[in-house]
């Protein structure tokens, strides 16, 4: 395959990676058994430790850093029917100076719309278009027949790639719920490594590929876990709770449960994956216990735009209520922030 | 910065109004103790907290006796709903006074304030709540109807779980209908003297509740004094040991909840993040001062290395520092001699040949203070695997199949709790069946619960507390019917009673009279 260079050494990477850990070709058998070795899941101690996560208390300059680390990992989000150039352009600003009355306030990692809407995202940063770990701002598209899933392969790859060949530098792909629950397994992590295939740009680098589980629709905590593996064995660099359309999206519990593997999977192969919860965070409050939550489990390195992000669009507004509060010692309200 | 590095979240001491020096609280007033006053301190900084009586021999007796008034004159007079009502309305005063109560357990015991406000306080209202409902139904209490209390109760404490020992204790005896004297230990008195104050705020009856202070020698006279019908102590095998000889002969009922080296038994197919999280949960929990703590972790060998190694990860995020502190997660020990008695059996487990690991955390300058430990390479034979610890010291061994676990966990003088972990329901079952433990918790740890009876097998004692189980401790059988006849022969009011032609069950109201009658010594 006349494919570049370094791209094909990373993908050649994960590949034999996965074959090592799997000991054997990544068909429904050997996934299956592999999967289904990893130990099961306590759901009333998993939800016990992510409530004790979440008591923690911070304050003072621990809040003050938290905040603004919150924004730096949010993927500022807008993915409706309803979507057109302006909305975006205007997230686009958004995204850029989240607080029009305080230029100390960071930008966030991403903005994150449909494939279509890329190349709007693209003009509107112009200059301010690129890597969030620079300073500057990517483009998350999503893709894979969002947020079912429900197409030919065909048509997710095809949708993937005119997504980065407008400019995204992120593909937020949803997985095969049904084929998952099917117990074909192998079909899902071929889908997964042929988007990752798809995410490539002719001039070898390769658009970031997160993989959405649609844990609302996984349901227990051991479809969680399995599914985390999966995506991870596949080549996903980061593994992603939800599309935001399916009731419940992030709980913290689910995103314990996906940073536990993310642990392990670093223990195994010193591999670091990311985090995306997504969905229903909606208040600083809770941001911070995800913060916690992640520097507790995998630890603190991991709270970079490369390795956790936040999916959301309301929780930017809280968070800048809150860092006025800090600054001025008192609450202001909601026409204090910009609605988009 | 570190974003770990959290910013110090101090609980606000000023929700506290403590008095410098507090009395013995008996027939409802706070009264000057003739002992010698000690002090109670924080462990965490060795600070003096508040100077507290000591009760001496003549004070016991006025305890007892201000018990003895109330229980013939009130306690044992007053109707079940009435009873009642007075438990409902200690439980919504602790819940209403909750953080100020959690604020002075963790300075007075050194447990984190976490511990204190989610665990204790909630439990210890709970608690009353529970045996609050028990009260007027005691004819469903498993030992017929209409049966009798006691009289008076002899409670004495320990300095792990102040106020929540004192729940246990006075909850069950008042809803029976009994009146009580309460010892807190002496190195944890604070919560008890607070809540004394919460019953004069309640009205409950004067004399109903005497809460007395002091060390040993005024535990001793208390459980010894012949105006006590019960006894109802926790604390060590040693001292239990001590109560049941000194009241043997008499007739005054005990229950004793004493030591443990509880096994956790952790099977290769466990849901290993939260077996990791409940072995934690289970001896570092309250720093370990925990009766029915998980000291041996008995692992299958073949998952050995890797729960030790992700043990160690984990124990390395623990925050040990300020009970205050609302991020802390292990205290002060509670006394300089039980850090002592830490350290000792510990340097015990080394020269053994176990291999010692502690976690790296820094500790403080004052107060009493022993970092997270694990044990590896430990023998059956070693004194770490034998005797009770009392502190945040894990010892692991390991295992090869159900039998040897079993056979492990058994093996030892004691038989308070055991935890199981594993993913398999029938192997839960079928283990727990064989483990000679009074309470056995599967897939979870230290998890307590008003209606749940808790008490253990051989040197840990006998009798049970919560649950329908601990009013039992705190009631007998209404002297009716035949095998009431036999028994009762010396009281000839209630055979009498008893005798008569009519069954009695027809005839609640004279069957109460009777009961009273008796009750009386």
């Amino acid at each position: 395959m006349p494919a570049p260079v370094n791209a094909g050494t990373a993908l050649a990477t994960a590949r034999e990676r996965a074959l090592a850990v799997l000991g054997g070709e990544p068909d429904d058998q050997t996934l299956g058994r592999y999967l289904h070795g990893i130990p099961g899941v306590d759901a009333v101690g998993l939800e016990q430790r992510a409530a004790a996560l979440g008591t923690r208390s911070i304050k003072t300059t621990s809040k003050a850093w938290a905040l603004d680390r919150i924004i730096e990992l949010i993927d500022l989000t807008t993915l409706e029917g309803a979507d057109t150039p302006g909305k975006v352009r205007s997230l686009v600003a958004k995204a850029l100076n989240p607080d029009p009355a305080d230029p100390t306030t960071p930008r966030v990692a991403a903005v994150c719309v449909y494939g279509d809407m890329v190349p709007f995202a693209v003009e509107a940063l112009g200059a301010a278009h690129g890597d969030p770990d620079d300073g500057l701002i990517s483009v998350a598209a999503v893709a894979t027949a969002f947020p079912s899933g429900r197409s030919s392969l065909a048509i997710k790859l095809a949708d993937t790639a005119e997504a980065v060949a407008a400019g995204a530098d992120e593909i937020d792909m949803v997985i095969d719920r049904g084929a998952f629950l099917a117990g074909r397994y192998g079909e899902v992590f071929d889908q997964i490594v042929a988007v990752k295939e798809a995410c490539r740009r002719p001039d070898g680098t390769s658009a970031s590929l997160k993989v959405i589980l649609e844990t609302g629709e996984l349901v227990t905590y051991d479809n969680v876990r399995r599914a985390s593996w999966l995506s991870i064995l596949a080549g996903g660099d980061f593994i992603k709770t939800s599309t935001g359309k399916v009731s419940p999206a992030a709980t913290l519990p689910v995103t314990l449960l996906m940073l536990e593997v993310v642990r392990d999977w670093h223990r195994l192969t010193g591999h670091k994956v990311g985090v995306k919860p997504a969905g229903g965070i909606r208040s600083s409050k809770d941001a911070i216990k995800y913060l916690v939550t992640v520097a507790e489990t995998v630890g603190e390195e991991w709270l970079v735009p490369h390795l956790f992000r936040f999916g959301a669009s309301s929780l930017l507004n809280d968070v800048l209520l809150q860092r006025q509060k800090l600054t001025s010692g008192h609450y202001s309200g909601a026409d204090y922030v910009t609605i988009d | 910065m570190s974003f770990l590095d959290y910013a110090p979240a101090p609980e606000s001491r000023a929700i506290l109004s403590l008095r410098d020096s507090y009395g013995l609280f008996i027939d409802g007033e706070f009264v000057d103790g003739r002992g010698t006053p000690f002090q109670t301190i924080s462990p965490a900084s060795e600070e003096r907290i508040a100077m507290i009586a000591n009760a001496n021999d003549a004070d016991v007796a006025d305890a007892v006796a201000a018990a003895r008034r109330a229980y013939d004159r009130v306690w044992s007079k007053m109707s079940g709903r009435d009873r009642g009502k007075y438990l409902f309305r200690i439980a919504r005063l602790v819940q209403e006074r909750a953080r100020e109560l959690a604020v002075a357990e963790s300075l007075d015991n050194g447990k984190p304030i976490k511990e204190s406000r989610d665990v204790d306080v909630p439990l210890v209202a709970a608690w009353f709540f529970y045996y609050a409902g028990w009260a007027d139904k005691l004819d469903h209490a498993g030992l017929g109807a209409s049966p009798r209390s006691l009289g008076v109760a002899a409670q004495v404490i320990p300095w792990n779980f102040p106020l929540l020992m004192l729940a246990w204790k006075i909850a069950p005896a008042l809803a029976a209908g009994n009146t009580v004297v309460l010892k807190p230990a002496e190195t944890t008195p604070l919560t008890a003297l607070i809540f004394a104050e919460i019953l004069q705020q309640a009205e409950l009856p004067p004399g109903v509740v005497n809460i007395i202070t002091g060390a040993g020698d005024t535990g001793a006279a208390l459980v010894s004094h012949e105006g006590v019908d019960k006894v109802a102590f926790t604390g060590s095998t040693a001292v239990g040991r001590a109560i049941a000889k000194q009241i043997a002969g008499t007739d005054k009922k005990a229950t004793l909840e004493l030591g443990g080296k509880a096994a956790n038994i952790v099977f290769d197919d466990a849901p290993v993040d939260q077996a990791i999280e409940g072995i934690v949960n289970g001896i570092f929990f309250n720093q370990g001062h925990v009766c029915c703590a998980g000291s041996r972790l008995l692992v299958q060998e073949n998952i050995h290395d890797e729960i030790v190694d992700r043990l160690k990860a984990r124990l390395s995020t623990l925050r040990l520092g300020d009970p205050l502190d609302k991020n802390t997660d292990i205290g002060a020990i509670n006394s300089r001699e039980q850090l002592d008695r830490i350290r000792e059996l510990s340097d015990a487990g080394v020269a053994e040949g176990a291999e010692r690991w502690s976690a790296p955390c820094e500790i403080p300058e004052n107060g009493f203070w022993y970092a997270p430990t694990i044990f590896t390479g430990v023998q059956t034979s070693n004194r770490i695997a034998r005797e009770e610890i009392f502190g945040p010291v894990l010892s692991v061994l390991t295992f090869r199949t159900p039998q040897e676990a079993i056979a492990k966990a058994n093996n030892t003088p004691y038989g308070l709790s055991a935890g199981i972990w594993t993913d398999k329901g029938s192997r839960i079952l079928a283990v727990a069946d064989q483990l000679r433990a009074g309470v056995i918790w599967a897939n979870t740890f230290n998890r307590f619960d008003p209606s749940s009876p808790f008490g253990g097998y051989k040197e840990s004692g006998y009798g049970r507390e919560g649950g329908r189980h601990g009013l039992a401790a705190y009631l007998a059988p209404a002297p009716i019917g035949q095998a009431a006849v036999a028994r009762s022969a010396t009281k000839p009011a209630i055979t009498a009673d008893a005798s008569a032609p009519e069954p009695a069950a027809k005839r609640p109201r004279r069957t109460q009279k009777a009961t009273t009658k008796g009750s009386k010594r």
